[in-house]
């Protein structure tokens, strides 16, 4: 629980991971260049103060996890979503045991998702079967750029990808996290292109697709989807670091999604260890879009209290204290949110 | 060792000049990610860096083979190198560039076909990107103008919104006369009144998820290559037209 001006915040971070990059671990010069390349992410969005040096960046442990996370009481509840990376390191990236074991140690605390990949084929199915046994899982996160033998990426439009869908439906997972990075295959179309999402959300209505950093490089495609599909849901991993290098930018991925897929749809992530939460729920609290962007309303406490962790509780049966909930806004399903709100839309 | 005329090397630097990131829209010079360019003789080696080890590999290879070519067809260059430096697909590229291997011969099994429609792709999105720039420059001097019966002519002429427009309709063939509606679907047609909001809206988003990659492509880059930045100048629609620099300690 976050207090700030008489108002308390019930937080949910909806994407933290507990993973290992250090040397040991990492499989070829692959291995060394991801955890690179999250490094400068880190180096590039956090404020000074929240640096870490690289050999911390490597790998954190559930201890320091539990710390980092909820360590001053802010965060109530956070959500793992893990990246498998096999090709890239020995054990994987995320570490599923380390993070299954102290989900089950703090119920209360951490829930745990897992990944599945439609390459794995029918034992990938059994093993998905397998897995939302014992770890009762509600929601998967899939990379669809991951790297699996010859093949550097995948669609979810795949037909093995539907077998995969249509078992989360029987197996009650309801939350499809899809993480869109640089997919290689096909190499001729848009390496971020978000369309196949477009579709599942069409043929899956019953399950909900959070697109992971709000389908950045790709906002506009994202936004254009996302306001036609009732269940197609926005992550603000990578996107809300933003708001202390480039507040005016933040301003604008923030008006854009409240624009197009209004204010229950969005929710707060950290990227853990990208980033840590506490800064940037601060900063949030505090985040006003300027007045100058007269294009956007601005942002209401009721909108932060639901970005910051009431969307998270509702998608993930969270319980949140009665006297904290908020009822849903009276937007629209489909179509642009809040036109009214938008001067330059009055044309 | 052939002394290497000054303006060889000018020319090979204005020719990159004119290879654009298709998805940031800008020149790689611009950008910062020509790394180095040497001359030995009618020899040229051009390294080139990206943001990071995992930018999508077509994109890398279109601006290493546009550099490539841009370089080739400089008069009085005879041999060109170019080599894309730290990516996970450098040395698939570099082969591929090095032997004249095309996009197919590069990629083998993950190429379909080529990388065409991608780049049109992007086009037409600098072209959104840019329309709306202009539309909204006009809207902030005069909140009240009709946007939907906006023509080519109503754009404040000399302006760098409007020229930067121009440009890129020009490169699609689009209509450039005064009479020309400037506000247009992705496919070049003409929204209706009703229709104009949505299309603004959705072009506003285009040109914020553009330059919001810009920004963040060309501060990734100063992370990862310390003094890049000195390499790098901002999008010239984004330079102010008076120097705003104030130096530091002479505010009263």
């Amino acid at each position: 629980m976050y207090h700030k001006d008489g108002d308390d915040y019930f937080i949910v971070d909806a994407h933290i991971a507990l993973w290992d990059a250090r040397p040991e671990n990492q499989r070829n010069v692959h291995g060394r260049q991801f955890i690179d390349c999250f490094y400068d992410y880190h180096r590039n969005l956090s404020p000074e103060s929240e640096v870490w040096p690289y050999e911390e960046y490597l790998y954190q442990g559930g201890e320091r996890l539990m710390r980092d996370v909820f360590g001053d009481g802010m965060v109530d509840h956070a959500i793992f979503q893990p990246a498998r990376l096999a090709e890239f390191y020995h054990r994987g990236f995320g570490q599923t045991e380390e993070a299954f074991a102290l989900a089950q140690a703090h119920p209360d605390k951490l829930t745990y998702n897992h990944y599945w990949d439609p390459r794995d084929g029918e034992n990938g199915l059994d093993a998905l079967r397998a897995a939302a046994e014992r770890m009762g899982l509600k929601g998967v996160k899939l990379y669809t750029a991951d790297w699996h033998g010859e093949s550097r990426g995948w669609k979810l439009t795949d037909p093995m990808a539907y077998r995969y869908l249509e078992l989360c439906r029987e197996l009650g997972i309801g939350n499809i996290h899809i993480h869109k990075g640089p997919t290689i295959r096909p190499l001729d179309r848009d390496a971020f292109d978000v369309a196949d999402v477009d579709h599942v959300a069409t043929d899956f209505t019953d399950l909900t697709f959070v697109v992971e950093h709000c389908g950045l490089p790709r906002l506009e495609d994202f936004c254009w989807i996302a306001t036609q599909e009732p269940n197609v849901v926005a992550g603000l991993a990578v996107a809300i670091p933003f708001i202390h290098t480039r507040p005016r930018y933040f301003a604008q991925i923030m008006g854009e999604l409240l624009y197009w897929i209004g204010e229950d749809r969005i929710l707060f992530s950290s990227d853990y260890a990208l980033w840590t939460p506490q800064w940037l729920v601060e900063k949030f609290v505090d985040f006003q879009i300027p007045e100058d962007l007269a294009e956007y309303a601005p942002l209401t406490t009721e909108v932060k209290k639901k970005v910051l962790g009431l969307n998270a509780a509702k998608l993930y049966d969270i319980p949140v204290p009665e006297h904290l909930r908020l009822p849903d806004a009276d937007e629209t399903a489909t179509g642009p949110r809040q036109p009214d709100a938008a001067d330059l839309a009055t044309v | 060792m052939t002394a290497v005329l000054p303006d060889l090397t000018a020319a090979v630097r204005a020719a990159l000049a004119t290879v654009v990131d298709p998805e940031l829209d800008e020149p790689i010079t611009d950008l910062g990610f020509v790394r180095s360019l040497t001359l030995d003789g009618a020899r040229v080696e051009v390294h080139l860096r990206l943001p990071t080890s995992f930018c999508a590999p077509n994109f890398a290879y279109l601006m290493a083979s546009d550099a490539h070519d841009a370089a080739a067809a400089v008069p009085g260059v005879e041999r060109v190198v170019v080599q894309l430096d730290d990516h996970h697909d450098s040395d698939l590229i570099n082969r591929g560039l090095a032997a004249g291997a095309g996009y197919r011969g590069t990629f083998g099994h993950e190429a379909e076909d080529s990388l065409d429609e991608l780049r049109a792709v992007f086009s037409r999105k600098a072209h959104t990107a840019a329309m709306e720039r202009a539309v909204t420059a006009v809207l902030r001097t005069d909140p009240a103008v009709d946007v939907a019966a906006l023509t080519v002519g109503d754009l404040p002429a000399g302006e760098r919104t409007t020229d930067a427009l121009l440009r890129r309709r020009a490169a699609l063939g689009l209509p450039v006369d005064d009479g020309a509606p400037v506000l247009l679907h992705p496919d070049g047609t003409r929204p209706s009144p009703a229709e104009a909001p949505v299309v603004l809206r959705r072009a506003r988003s285009v040109r914020i998820s553009v330059d919001g990659n810009a920004h963040f492509c060309r501060g990734l880059l100063r992370t990862r290559y310390p003094g890049s930045g000195a390499d790098q100048a901002p999008r010239p629609e984004d330079r102010p037209l008076i120097p705003l620099t104030v130096p530091e300690g002479t505010r009263p």
